[in-house]
């Protein structure tokens, strides 16, 4: 009994870190520039076929599908928010949502028409199956924990980005006030295409371990969404910490709620997050204020 | 040449004309203060010419080159840094990262860096790890005038630098404006405290309800004209 709850809470904390990747992104772009984006579990879909493609089609090995598919998003990310999104971000937050959530039902049915409604998948060799043993009979496996292990990676580097470099105080500043930035030289539209640009490529790294774990196929953007929108109201608005954390208590809710019964598995989830509101409407670690 | 001028200058906030054929100039080297009453321009003024509010491109010139109505991030890179009204401080920084974030995007080729602005105002080397909305509010106003001054910039608009200051920390900060001054900075001054205003500088320019009721050099004009054309009839 003992063993298996240790073992609930572990698989738990271990899909805390897919959360915490489907959440970085989405957390980023807050954080920056108060946008919403309600295309990011489909950007993050379009990024599992943008590597099924290399893998598949030019026969790249997986490692370098994915660093290429991360170029190629990068590239997608900046264009988008350059030349589209820019457009729309003003002290209106209704425009951003609405051209989102637009792009959302785009590249869903995008997806459709080139790859039909089939169920797909990434392969990684013995890696997908291969497990470490914790002893008493306890076990991990080495897919779930190096989801953990580079969720935990990917906000180190989002910190370091965010608090140790020059780009990085841009994005606070013009996090904290667009129109004194511009006073410093700051062109907001490039520095917030570049931080969509680094959010897609955070998209890419979900949807390669996203694709390694599960079956993946074009309807299912939406509903990542929701648990990255979750994960990063439990943690907190404006704290890329948090967001992992969010993901984690995410996570162990719906492992939780899966060893009960399958059918509880994502209603545990919502349900933690509820609670969570009831309890702090502002999430653990908020940083923003408004 | 003059380093600056505006010619014929108008303004406008959607429908509403804040400024209506605004000329002056300004010299290499020139304090030029801008004096007004509460909503004569003057702000508006400053914000027009680095680029926040729009204007036609002839409009205004930098070294005689057109720069009216380009993006203020543009504008900046030129060399006409803004101490804004209010200070405008990034909360999330800390004071050395708001020193700094003033040269990120133009270094210059000048005196001014991290160093030579702790030595003009030494408090602030003490705090360059606190928020820098945690300061005083004196201190708060040397941090934004370092941050301008981080890109060594040619021109130098100071919007209301006094503005709720207690007089002795009003002294310090224009204490400040011959360091300034000698290493080439020209600065634009707006102010409503007019003695402080016309104590430092070369030029002054007087506006009510968005044009100019007078200019000239502050020895040369009577109390009587200034009180004049500052209140009006």
């Amino acid at each position: 009994m003992m063993i298996s709850a240790l073992d609930i809470l572990v698989q738990g904390v271990l899909l805390g870190g897919l959360y915490g990747l489907f959440a970085a992104g989405l957390s980023l772009i807050f954080g920056v520039m108060r946008l919403v984006n309600l295309a990011h579990g489909d950007l993050i879909v379009l990024a599992a076929f943008a590597i099924l493609v290399l893998v598949n089609w030019l026969g790249l090995p997986l490692p370098l599908a994915f660093v290429v598919a991360a170029l190629a998003m990068f590239a997608v990310g900046y264009a988008l928010q350059y030349l589209v999104l820019n457009r729309t971000i003003g002290r209106d937050i209704l425009p951003p949502l609405l051209l989102t959530f637009g792009l959302s039902i785009f590249i869903q049915n995008g997806l459709l028409e080139a790859f039909t409604a089939d169920s797909r998948r990434l392969t990684a060799g013995d890696f997908e199956t291969a497990s470490i043993a914790l002893g008493g009979g306890l076990a991990v496996g080495l897919v779930p924990l190096a989801t953990l292990l580079t969720a935990v990676a990917v906000i180190v580097a989002l910190n370091q980005i965010f608090y140790r470099t020059a780009m990085g105080r841009a994005f606070r500043a013009v996090s904290d006030d667009p129109v004194t930035a511009q006073l410093m030289g700051i062109d907001n539209r490039k520095l917030f295409a570049l931080a969509m640009g680094i959010a897609m490529v955070v998209a890419t790294i979900a949807a390669l371990f996203l694709g390694v774990r599960a079956n993946f196929d074009p309807s299912i953007g939406p509903a990542r969404l929701i648990f990255a929108f979750e994960a990063v109201i439990i943690g907190g608005l404006g704290s890329l910490w948090g967001t992992l954390a969010g993901g984690i208590v995410l996570g162990v809710a719906q492992t939780v709620g899966a060893s009960i019964s399958p059918e509880w598995q994502l209603l545990a989830g919502h349900l933690a997050f509820l609670a969570v509101l009831l309890v702090k409407p502002r999430g653990f670690f908020p940083r923003a204020v408004d | 040449m003059p380093l600056l001028e505006t010619r014929d200058l108008s303004a406008f906030y959607g429908d509403f004309q804040a400024l209506f054929g605004v000329s002056m100039a300004l010299d290499a080297g020139d304090t030029v203060a801008v004096i007004g009453a509460n909503g004569a321009g003057k702000s508006t003024l400053l914000k027009t010419i680095c680029g926040l509010v729009p204007a036609a491109p002839d409009a205004i010139l930098l070294d005689g080159r057109p720069i009216g109505g380009k993006r203020a991030a543009d504008i900046m890179q030129l060399g006409i840094a803004m101490t804004p009204e209010g200070r405008k401080l990034f909360p999330s920084l800390s004071v050395e990262e708001n020193l700094l974030i003033g040269g990120d995007r133009r270094k210059g080729s000048g005196y001014w860096c991290l160093s030579t602005i702790y030595r003009l105002f030494p408090v602030l080397a003490e705090r360059r790890t606190a928020p820098a909305t945690a300061l005083s509010g004196g201190q708060q106003q040397m941090v934004a005038i370092g941050r301008a001054l981080m890109s060594n910039p040619k021109l130098l608009l100071c919007d209301e630098i006094s503005l709720g200051l207690a007089p002795v920390v009003i002294k310090d900060i224009y204490a400040a404006l011959p360091a300034i001054r000698e290493q080439g900075t020209s600065v634009v001054i707006v102010e409503q405290d007019i003695v402080q205003a016309l104590a430092v500088a070369n030029k002054v320019y007087c506006l009510q309800e968005g044009r100019v009721t007078l200019q000239g050099a502050p020895a040369e004009l009577s109390r009587e004209a200034i009180h004049e054309a500052y209140f009006g009839h």
